[in-house]
């Protein structure tokens, strides 16, 4: 078992705000290997982009990191000075984001933003940079590559700016993508599309990926592996099967089944009452409150995280291929 | 089945452009639309953003005039009303919005926005309107100590209640949902589903549903039409339409649907234009199946 490409420990981001700080991501750990996909699933505002900022070091005040590692490498992100962190970002971690039309300079030509990351990363000269920019839309399936390099974002639609936005992030040719809700802002037939070309280019430029998103759909399609956050926390993590076909957490099995697919119109199996007020978090789980499970222990304390499989290996990362689930249904009672 | 709206050849074309030297162009967005609402039953419109589901709904209403066609309700044609009889016909045909943060003016109180269609229509005295408003804030599960709160105070599944209650105010028999749920959390999609279902068996309502979901639609509706640039190009009962879909659109849209089985197969149908004889009409394929091909 080697090393994991990205090893989160115990990620705890806070929002220094008034009245008291909120604390949006708590001790969040997973780790992605080589070649493999995690999808990290939860609803808004579970903390789940909020993860992905934090890994890349691009939260913005009053938002801070205030404890746990993130390996990347083998190298602590937080060692390193602004200057490495920017090589890190774009030649190491590329990242598409939900909103393409909001990460693309609506003045800058489509092949200039390809150019720049090439250029900035020292991977092209300015004269070779639009020819790799023709080839990188070609790989991203942009028909007639050579005329849309001199589009502006405008003239595409928002399936082909999706597409730019891969090819600006590939550019550098990182071993690993954060892709951040990627296909939530496309219609249903351009998400399969695009979605066929997160797995394409997988393969093709040997990635593994981050994938972040509410729609338990796409993390079947594409993901190994999958975290479910709810509140900031991961409540449940396993292979793409494990969750899926046994669920363990109140919350994932809630989130499955009020997936419409049953019996035509047959109640939905909602999950009762809201998702929780960060600032406000009830004591104990914090899932408690909307759970059919609920329990006396629930509101003692968050439970543990309990290895379904028995543990983990010695010498393996806390996390690795294990099931498990952080519910005192399944473990961890005081 | 009594048909309770008919919408017959509906068109509504945008222009747009047009300068000193420049010929106007015309968008089709709604291009010879007919179909049939039956009392009671769930209509679902389905197509992709820019396939003209939501301006058919809206033309219905006449929140935007169509450029023609017929809009019979009961009958008549609501196309012909005056600015009187429209709005006096509004009171049996509402319309439930997509985003419950733009769709509710943040300076209101939830009551007021209620309220407001009552106020309109001139029904009862202040106190039986509160007493109608608290009413409707339990209907839809709201808790009517809420009543004075502002939209912010509530979260977005109780925004979109706060809506469905404002469309309820007048008792009215048709509703169109525009993508009612589709800004929510999947979570509390659900619970607005179960809140639509329960209240049509409760109030006797007749919907048409205009979503892209459609796992959901699926799920909610009787029968559903598949739009594509404009027009019709599949329509019939929801069971035939996704066992035996013949257009090559709702082969490809279908197909699209990611499942939620990670062993599930993965047959993706794209998409092929030179597949699709635009504006052909629709042919019966089945007792009450027909497809634009």
């Amino acid at each position: 078992m080697t090393e994991p490409l990205l090893w989160v420990q115990n990620l705890t981001t806070v929002f220094d705000v008034k009245p008291r700080p909120v604390v949006a991501v708590k001790d969040v750990s997973f780790e992605i290997r080589k070649g493999e996909t995690l999808g990290l699933v939860g609803e808004s505002g579970s903390g789940k982009s909020v993860t992905a900022f934090s890994i890349i070091g691009l939260l913005q005040p009053p938002g801070r990191v205030a404890g746990g590692r993130v390996l990347f490498q083998g190298r602590d992100l937080a060692q390193l000075a602004e200057p490495e962190m920017r090589q890190v970002r774009g030649a190491g971690i590329g990242f598409v984001f939900q909103e393409p039309m909001a990460a693309l300079n609506p003045v800058m030509r489509v092949g200039a933003h390809i150019a720049e990351a090439l250029i900035v990363h020292g991977l092209a000269s300015k004269g070779e940079a639009r020819d790799r920019a023709v080839e990188l839309l070609r790989a991203v399936k942009i028909t007639d590559p050579e005329k849309r390099v001199d589009d502006y974002p405008h003239q595409l639609s928002g399936g082909m700016r999706q597409r730019v936005m891969m090819a600006v992030a590939l550019a550098c040719k990182p071993p690993l993508l954060i892709a951040d809700e990627p296909t939530t802002a496309l219609d249903v037939t351009v998400q399969a599309q695009v979605l066929d070309l997160l797995r394409d280019m997988k393969a093709q430029f040997d990635l593994s990926l981050l994938l972040i998103t509410h729609d338990l759909g796409v993390i079947a399609e594409t993901a190994d592996r999958v975290a479910v956050m709810y509140a900031g926390r991961i409540v449940e993590q396993g292979t793409v099967r494990e969750i899926f076909h046994e669920p363990k957490h109140p919350y994932t099995r809630g989130l499955l089944a009020s997936i419409p697919g049953g019996a035509a119109g047959s109640r939905l199996q909602a999950i009762d009452g809201t998702v929780p007020n960060l600032a406000s978090l009830p004591p104990g789980c914090s899932f408690a409150p909307r759970c059919g499970d609920r329990m006396a222990v629930c509101g003692t304390a968050f439970p543990p995280v309990t290895h379904l499989g028995g543990g983990p290996s010695p010498g393996l990362p806390a996390s690795a291929g294990e099931h498990a689930v952080r519910c005192y249904l399944h473990g961890g009672r005081p | 089945m009594t048909p309770l709206v008919e919408v017959k050849n509906l068109v509504k074309h945008f222009e747009r452009g047009g300068g000193w030297f420049r010929a106007k162009t015309v968008v089709k967005a709604v291009d010879d639309v007919s179909f049939v609402v039956n009392e009671g039953e769930t209509f679902a419109l389905v197509g992709e953003s820019g396939s003209g589901k939501s301006t058919t709904g809206r033309c219905m209403l006449r929140l935007i005039e169509p450029t023609s066609g017929e809009v019979l309700f009961r009958g008549k044609n609501v196309l012909g009303y005056s600015g009187a009889e429209m709005r006096a016909a509004r009171r049996d045909m509402q319309m439930v919005f997509q985003d419950p943060y733009s769709s509710l003016n943040p300076r209101m109180r939830a009551f007021t926005i209620v309220e407001e269609p009552l106020v309109i229509h001139a029904i009862g005295s202040r106190a039986d309107r509160r007493a109608r408003v608290a009413e409707l804030f339990t209907l839809v599960g709201l808790d009517p100590a809420h009543l004075d709160r502002y939209p912010h105070e509530f979260s977005g599944g109780q925004r979109q209640r706060i809506g469905l209650a404002r469309a309820l105010a007048l008792n009215p028999s048709f509703i169109i949902a525009d993508e009612p749920v589709s800004a929510l959390d999947v979570s509390i999609q659900a619970q607005v589903i179960n809140l639509l279902m329960d209240l049509q068996d409760q109030l006797k309502l007749t919907y048409l549903f205009i979503a892209h979901d459609l796992r959901l639609v699926r799920h909610i509706s009787t029968r559903v039409a598949v739009m594509y640039l404009g027009r019709i190009v599949e329509m019939g009962k929801t069971p035939e339409i996704f066992a035996n879909a013949q257009h090559p659109y709702t082969k490809a849209l279908l197909s699209a649907v990611p499942a939620t089985d990670p062993d599930a197969p993965r047959a993706r149908i794209e998409l092929d234009p030179a597949l699709v004889s635009h504006g052909a009409p629709l042919r019966q394929i089945s007792e009450g199946h027909f497809a634009a091909v």
